[in-house]
């Protein structure tokens, strides 16, 4: 791993990397203040602070279609929010030059939904790519890391599998592989849960534990499965209609006295969240 | 009367407005890729490995169609030909309209049917499942790292392509000319050689499934990096790069044509 | 690695076929071969009337391709066409009384210059002239002829 390192490092800028080991460890990885975003007319976030503290599990709730995804798309800078800072490691995301996005995204990993491996490669080549495209690294230096890799989330012995022969958890236990193979000090994870059986839901569930204790990484989930997520967070932040509407650790959170996060985190079907779309009466509209 | 008539004027409006903004986005798409080909050009494996999947998987049918219109030409011709006399002007009339236009043409149209409907649905796909915005967050740009070796090779391939379709053609016509109509073997070639001019019509040929190689593969993948990402989408994204490059190939074929063969 | 090494493989003969194609489109179909350019000699010929002559048609001697039309002038004060002939080097012993014509291959071919050989010891050099010629076979001049001979001959009767 050391050794890695040194011949990687060559490619970070030098003031990069002493940032990255020597700053002040209280000052948040990435840092939102004053955060808006608007798809069309509709205000995906309207004025939202957010801290994620280092080498802490920070996860991002709410429910489907609040945006959370978008949030993981402007830290990246894949998006540029309408206003407002976005701050990953002190860098301003937003006004980075292409070249500097790119050299900071080689910090950052990103765990999509569907794992989105590259279909036309197999398992290892799919870990390999990052290493290949970024480092100078001879083949046999790049099969241990791959292989390394591999071993940390079980699937060295499907090395050989194409995309397509993997099921929708061993995909996405490949993609976090690959999202670690740089070595990256953060990793955003997009809704690692969804569509999981309980079994490959418990192997990920420990996986990013593991990986945020060992390495250090710093996580980022985004996800509506409240038990599963709850249960490695340090920090949650729940986002609604654009705004938090609550944060906290887990416990602050399980004894709030607000209506809406209690119905969110107990899973009700009725309260501040109606389960009926507003309509007009009943009555009325059967016409009784 | 007048509120439908500006209706429909209205409607036409916007969609001369809808298809200008997606050419700006396309020429803007095609000016950064070109971008990338100094980068790609230092990674031949890249290239290497998308000429298969453009050129070489596309050789059948272009092997197969080249032979078949060169035989139906051989015949065609020589029945026309035969009543004035004129059945040794065989060779000099398939190799004409094999050059000039058919092997560009046909060649292009063909491999905007095989090459340019996969190269949309694969890159519709690799959108739709995310991998080219995970390449992004992996610091990678998939316009140079995917759709710049791809274009690269469908420049390259096509005029290999047409050439190919071509000579085989003429020999199609020689199959169905001389040995089976019994046309002299001497004639088919010698007046062939004695009208096909190396500059105006082999060199404005090439030039031609050049420009076409550009132009299929562009909309091709464009349109795949442009699809809404749903399996729906794909299928609509597919079906207009067939029609569109096909149009773009007949509609540039009559520019080129009158440019170049102009006397 | 076998896997990449037959796809390169594969490649590489698709490049190979197809640059063999232009290569034969080149040399078997096109009249690249033609383009010699110095290998050859010019001589001149004058005609009242060239039809359809055009700039690299054959020219001919006894049915063989010896060389072809270089270029097609007009001479404004002999109010005649100019053609200049380049002939392959090969054939460097044409008589000076050699006589040349415009001929068409078939009905409707193609035209092109044939020369007959002359009788004389004395052999062309480059830039010569050939005096003897007869021109082209304007075919709208032949129907006229004939049709008028027809009704001449039918007045008569």
């Amino acid at each position: 791993m050391g050794g890695y390192r040194r011949i990687s490092a060559p490619d970070q800028p030098r003031s990069a990397r002493m940032q990255n080991n020597n700053k002040n460890s209280s000052e948040p990885l990435v840092r939102i203040r004053g955060l808006i975003f608007k798809r069309g007319q509709r205000a995906i976030f309207d004025n939202v602070d957010i801290d994620i503290r280092r080498g802490g599990i920070t996860a991002i709730m709410g429910p489907s279609g609040c945006g959370k995804t978008t949030l993981l798309r402007l830290i990246g800078g894949q998006l540029k929010p309408l206003s407002g800072s976005v701050r990953v490691d002190g860098i301003e995301v937003p006004r980075l030059s292409r070249r500097a996005l790119m050299n900071l995204r080689k910090r950052m990993g990103m765990l999509f939904q569907s794992g989105a491996l590259l279909t036309d490669l197999n398992v290892f080549e799919n870990v390999a790519f990052p290493l290949r495209e970024h480092t100078p690294l001879p083949e046999a230096v790049i099969r241990d890391l791959v292989l390394m890799k591999l071993e940390a989330v079980g699937l060295r012995g499907a090395r050989g599998l194409m995309a397509a022969q993997l099921s929708g958890g061993m995909a996405r236990r490949v993609a976090l592989a690959r999202a670690i193979a740089l070595e990256p000090m953060m990793i955003m994870y997009d809704e690692p849960f969804t569509g999981q059986d309980p079994i490959s839901m418990g192997v990920l569930v420990r996986l990013i534990k593991s990986l945020n204790e060992a390495l250090g990484i710093t996580s980022v989930i985004v996800s509506h499965d409240i038990q599963e997520t709850v249960s490695i967070a340090d920090y949650v932040y729940i986002l609604s209609a654009g705004k938090i509407v609550g944060q906290g650790t887990p416990a602050e959170l399980a004894g709030t006295n607000s209506q809406w996060v209690r119905q969110f985190m107990q899973a009700l079907s009725d309260g501040p969240v109606r389960f009926h779309y507003p309509a007009p009466s009943i009555t009325e509209d059967l016409q009784l | 009367m007048t509120a439908a008539f500006l209706g429909m004027l209205q409607r036409l409006g916007r969609w001369g407005l809808s298809a200008l903004e997606r050419l700006g986005r396309g020429t803007v798409f095609f000016v950064y890729v070109i971008g990338g080909f100094p980068e790609i050009l230092r990674r031949g494996r890249l290239i290497v490995a998308q000429i298969y999947a453009v050129g070489a998987l596309s050789l059948v049918i272009i092997v197969v169609s080249g032979i078949f219109v060169g035989m139906v030409l051989g015949l065609q011709g020589y029945n026309t030909l035969v009543d004035f006399g004129a059945s040794e002007s065989l060779g000099e009339l398939v190799a004409l309209s094999l050059v000039r236009e058919l092997g560009p043409v046909v060649t292009a149209l063909l491999y905007a049917g095989r090459a340019g409907s996969a190269l949309t649905a694969e890159i519709g796909l690799m959108k739709t499942t995310e991998q080219l915005s995970a390449m992004e967050m992996m610091a990678v740009d998939p316009l140079h790292r995917v759709i710049a070796p791809r274009l690269l090779a469908g420049i390259i391939s096509m005029p290999l392509l047409a050439a190919i379709f071509s000579i085989l053609g003429v020999y199609g016509g020689h199959f169905v000319g001389v040995t089976l109509l019994g046309v002299d073997d001497g004639a088919y070639w010698s007046q062939m050689q004695a009208t096909v001019d190396w500059y105006d019509d082999i060199l404005n040929g090439v030039i031609k499934s050049f420009v076409f190689g550009i132009v299929v593969t562009w909309i091709a993948l464009f349109e795949g990096y442009d699809t809404a990402p749903t399996s729906e989408g794909i299928s609509r994204a597919t079906t207009r790069t067939v029609v569109n490059s096909s149009l773009a190939v007949l509609g540039l074929d009559f520019v080129l044509t009158a440019l170049m063969f102009n006397k | 690695m076998t896997e990449s090494r037959t796809l390169e493989i594969v490649v590489g003969g698709f490049i190979f076929a197809g640059l063999l194609a232009l290569l034969m489109l080149s040399m078997k179909v096109s009249n690249l071969t033609d383009i010699g350019g110095t290998d050859g000699y010019e001589i001149k010929a004058k005609f009242d009337n060239i039809g359809g002559l055009k700039v690299r048609s054959p020219v001919k001697m006894a049915g063989v391709k010896i060389g072809q039309v270089s270029a097609i002038d007009f001479d404004p004060t002999s109010y005649r066409a100019e053609v200049t002939l380049k002939i392959d080097r090969r054939y460097d012993k044409i008589p000076t009384d050699t006589s040349a014509k415009i001929f068409t291959a078939g009905l409707l071919g193609e035209q092109y210059i044939s020369l007959e050989a002359g009788g004389d010891d004395h052999y062309l050099k480059p830039g010569g002239e050939i005096t003897l010629v007869s021109n082209a076979v304007v075919l709208e001049q032949v129907i006229g002829q004939f049709l008028y001979n027809k009704a001449a001959g039918n007045d008569k009767k």
